[in-house]
């Protein structure tokens, strides 16, 4: 932070305008990092202009979208500057005949689907809270929910994105259409990045269509293993489901949520299928508004732990034995859910620091040998300071960190907040 | 090169591992596309990742380039070797390393033949997805590296969507190990871009992939119109009526001739044919099977054949799949094109390649992965005829151009390579390609692997990335196309 506030408000003010430039509050603080000011550009060109201040000016910045995710990842190093996208908030278009639409990063998830809705067709994923979640949002942190088990994640559904780097460079990259191998799959790289390589601007997305009929089964047993055993049996047959979900927790029993969707005549096949693949377990239809997927997990309770897991499709049942062996006796109250593919979040609520941490030390300890990943996506302030939240550095992190000093060498963007703190 | 580096090399891959005489040479100066071509100073077979590792390593000290190979069936020229440098084979790399049926994955060596993948898997009811029709020689570290599509792709996407792990020796030498068996791995999703990335980024020595389940049915469906035009509008309605085929492609009269000619797969002779296959659950597939011939039906189909058994399934695809061999028995010569454009465009689109070809005298065949707008024009010419091979190049690059234009890409799945090196700019602007850079810089700041491949020009990479400038569509007012 190199200029005072006084020059910075003035500068900015002749990108965007006074109006949208503003001192920050503390509630705009990141992780107990308090920024210095909320600027909210109207257009890419105006974003990539902020940026290229800031970076002149050795400000640090945060993108925010809807900021529901703000706490994810490790507290930021630094924060000067809140960049808002909430202005570019627009569908730009729905091609609908050819099954993409092009939307602005501030535009929210729930808005981006009632417009694509209007023709039968969607964003084939359920991430957290899409009414808040904005598409800049979801892209940087790779969000996604049980949808994935059919349509895979955000990397399988992004055609195209435009960023603005720090320098002020906006690069469009990919394209309109499904297909496209012209040059480097940088839509695939600015997925799950975090914001730390530039600020996504717009983004294409590949659609489906809204599934005329959708029904889903639940199953229950006293012991996970049977609900296990069911799901691989699941991933092992011909039936094709939209949403497979183990629900697992130290209080309740688990269940089995599973979904199919399709044409009315041709789920009925499809349930008896799986009626009979989980025959001796105690089974009922389940109305599909009563599917909960992740939301459910999140509260507004500090002293927990929300971690993003990812095991082996046969590990699940051995991670669900984990958690119990290391939460049962320190007395903690815990809840999986987890997607067939193995990904899922569990939640862990703690006496107090002390035991969330050392249950997720352990924990990770443990977990190493299911050869998987536990990422805390939220946790009290005082655990995120203690460790890394990414988990232990992957081997390829040299080669990650070739990558940030090309894209952002003077670690504009988000610092600290990704993994080995970059 | 000098005799020790050789001697260094000779020790690492073996006697019959290294290839330096020039008529041995010359089987790898090309690969699909042969009117390229370069012989290079050696050719390295290497038997096993560390041996991979040594030789780029020597590459590295020494500042020699070096082009990975696979099967050399790229039709882009990714494969083509560099004068100064060495071409590392991979055909060595042939073992499959592990199969883990409970989580649908498998591990392989980059030299594994895509096929065998499906075959080694195939008794346990699981297929590996991605299938270009050159599936039966071409590798699975060629289909990395070009992220390769294919008919299916439509419903189950392309090579970049069935990879999820890889172990790369990077142009310096050092091995990384991206991705891996469990989704979602924290960090950049460099994975992703090494997929698709032409040999520019490293090699790949490892290669984690993704099996899917055989589906309970498939069916096969031939329907005959009287025009591209009313193909065209059938490929529309389908996908409006929110079926997702497992494959639609189309072909015009002169392909369906040419495949004819060439396997007797029993086309009807008609001006646009349909093949559309839909794969799932039984009473689904007979279902949605019934609203596609309705469809065709009301789009002019003149006939309609369902193939009843897995042998007529087969027939109607080796037809297509031999598609552009089989142009050799139409025209002695002939260009493969490679572009996409918005599926709604296709008739438009049609109508204009066609004016195109009439106006260069040359005639245009159409075989395309319909569903997802992914054209294969292939230009037919005659190489003896003085000036011929020029009007076909350039009626080929105005096709692409077309494409462009229509809002597409100019390469859907055979890359870019050295063949359409210069159409880059017709797709991205100065700041894009620029940015591409930045990751190319990352991992090989020296350009060792392939280099002047993929990219319009040379570019050093102490270079600061340029400020952004306006699109050249944008400048031409056609702004809104990306
Ligand atoms: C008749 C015919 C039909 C075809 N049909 C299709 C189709 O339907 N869909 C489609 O997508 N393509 C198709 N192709 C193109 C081609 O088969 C694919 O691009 C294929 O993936 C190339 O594989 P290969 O092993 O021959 O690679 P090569 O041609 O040897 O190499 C291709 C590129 O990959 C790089 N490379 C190879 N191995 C590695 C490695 N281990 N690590 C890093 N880089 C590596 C090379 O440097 C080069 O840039 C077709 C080709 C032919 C001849």
């Amino acid at each position: 932070m190199t200029v005072d506030s006084q020059t910075l408000h003035t500068d900015l003010s002749a990108i965007v305008g006074a109006e949208q430039v503003r001192a920050a509050v503390p509630a705009d603080a990141i992780d107990g990092v308090q920024p210095q000011m909320i600027v909210e550009p109207d257009d890419e060109a105006q974003v990539a202009a902020v940026l290229r201040l800031a970076s002149g000016a050795g400000l640090s910045v945060v993108p925010r979208g809807g900021g529901s995710k703000l706490g994810w990842g490790n507290p930021p190093r630094s924060v000067d500057l809140i960049l808002s996208l909430r202005r570019l908030n627009q569908v730009i278009e729905h091609a609908w005949g050819d099954m993409t639409a092009t939307v602005q990063a501030g535009c929210r998830v729930a808005e981006l689907q009632r417009v694509l809705a209007e023709h039968g067709q969607r964003l084939a994923l359920d991430p957290l809270w899409p009414e808040r979640a904005t598409i800049g949002g979801i892209l940087a942190t790779n969000d996604s929910g049980s949808l994935r088990a059919r349509y895979g994640t955000l990397r399988d559904l992004v055609l195209g994105v435009t960023i603005a780097l720090p320098d002020g460079t906006l690069a469009r990259s990919g394209g309109k259409v499904v297909k496209n191998v012209a040059g480097y799959d940088l839509p695939k790289l600015i997925n799950g990045a975090f914001g730390t390589l530039g600020v996504i601007t717009e983004a294409t997305f590949r659609l489906y269509p809204l599934p005329a009929h959708v029904r889903c089964l639940r199953f229950q047993a006293s012991e996970v293993s049977a609900l296990h055993r069911l799901l691989l049996r699941v991933l092992d047959s011909t039936l094709v489901l939209t949403g497979a979900q183990l629900a697992v927790a130290s209080e309740s029993p688990p269940v089995l949520d599973l979904r199919c969707e399709g044409i009315a005549e041709a789920l009925d096949d499809q349930i008896a299928q799986l009626m009979q693949f989980g025959t001796g377990l105690s089974v009922a239809p389940l109305d599909p508004v009563d599917w909960h997927g992740y939301d459910s997990l999140w509260s507004e309770d500090e002293q927990e732990l929300i971690c993003k897991v990812s095991v082996l499709p046969s590990d699940i049942g051995a991670l669900t034995q984990t958690i119990r062996r290391v939460a049962g006796p320190m007395q903690l109250g815990w809840e999986l859910k987890i997607q067939a593919l193995g990904t899922g979040m569990l939640r862990i609520a703690g006496a107090n620091e002390q035991t969330l941490l050392a249950a997720l030390s352990i924990l990770r300890a443990e977990s190493g040998q299911l050869a998987g990943s536990c990422v805390a996506l939220h946790a009290p302030l005082a655990v995120k300071q203690k460790l890394d939240v990414w988990g232990a550095a992957p081997g390829s992190l040299p080669l990650m960190r070739r990558v940030k000093d090309r894209f952002d060498p003077q670690h504009v963007l988000n610092p600290g907040r990704f993994v080995g703190g970059m | 090169m000098h005799p020790r580096i050789i001697s260094e090399l000779r020790a690492i891959v073996g006697e019959r591992g290294l290839i330096t005489e020039t008529e041995q040479l010359r089987t790898y100066e090309c690969d699909g596309l042969t009117n390229f071509r370069v012989v290079p100073l050696a050719v390295a077979l290497p038997a096993s990742g560390e041996q991979v590792q040594a030789i780029v390593r020597i590459c590295h000290r020494e500042g020699i380039p070096f082009v990975a190979r696979g099967s050399g069936t790229g039709l882009s020229g990714g494969a083509l070797p560099v004068e100064s440098g060495i071409v590392i084979s991979l055909a060595r790399l042939n073992r499959i390393l592990d199969v883990d049926l409970p989580n649908a994955r498998v591990v392989v060596e980059p030299g594994v033949i895509n096929l065998q993948v499906t075959q080694q898997v195939a008794p346990h009811g699981y297929f590996y997805a991605p299938d270009p029709s050159s599936q039966s020689v071409c590798t699975i570290g060629g289909n990395v590296a070009e992220n390769s599509g294919g008919a299916h792709c439509l419903k189950y996407g392309f090579t970049a969507n069935h990879v999820l792990g890889l172990k790369v020796v990077l142009p310096d030498g050092e091995i990384v190990e991206l991705g891996g068996k469990t989704l979602d791995q924290p960090g950049y999703d460099l994975m992703g871009v090494f997929v698709g990335s032409e040999g520019t980024l490293g090699i790949a020595t490892e290669i984690t992939l993704r099996l899917v389940k055989r589906p309970e049915v498939i069916q096969t469906l031939l329907a005959a119109f009287h025009s591209t035009d009313e193909a065209g509008a059938a490929v529309s309605e389908i996908i409006a009526a929110g079926i997702l085929p497992a494959a639609i492609e189309m072909m015009d009269n002169l392909s369906i001739q040419a495949a004819e000619a060439a396997v007797h797969a029993g086309y009807p002779q008609c001006e646009g044919l349909l093949l559309v296959e839909l794969d799932g659950p039984t009473a689904e597939v007979a279902l949605s099977m019934e609203r596609v011939t309705a469809i065709c039906r009301s789009c002019g189909a003149w006939e309609i054949r369902l193939a009843q058994s897995d042998a007529e399934r087969l027939v109607v695809w080796k037809g297509r799949k031999a598609a552009f061999a089989a142009m050799g028995r139409v025209s002695p010569d002939y260009i493969v094109q490679d572009g996409v454009i918005p599926r709604t465009a296709l008739p438009r689109v049609l109508r204009e390649i066609k004016q195109l070809s009439e106006a260069a005298g040359l005639r245009v065949a159409n075989v395309f992965h319909a569903g997802d707008g992914n054209l294969h024009p292939l230009v037919l010419y005659d190489r003896s005829v003085p000036g011929q091979e020029h009007i076909a190049e350039e009626l080929s690059f105005d096709i692409i151009k077309l494409c462009v234009q229509a809002g597409g890409s100019i390469t859907g799945e055979h890359g870019v390579g050295r063949e359409k090196q210069k159409y880059m700019s017709t797709m991205y602007a100065e700041p894009d390609l620029d940015t591409m850079q930045l990751v190319r810089c990352a991992f090989d700041p020296r350009h060792l692997a392939n280099p002047d491949k993929l990219f319009p020009r040379p570019r050093l990479c102490a270079e600061k990335p340029g400020r952004y400038e306006p699109h050249p569509l944008e400048q031409a007012g056609i702004a809104e196309l990306f």
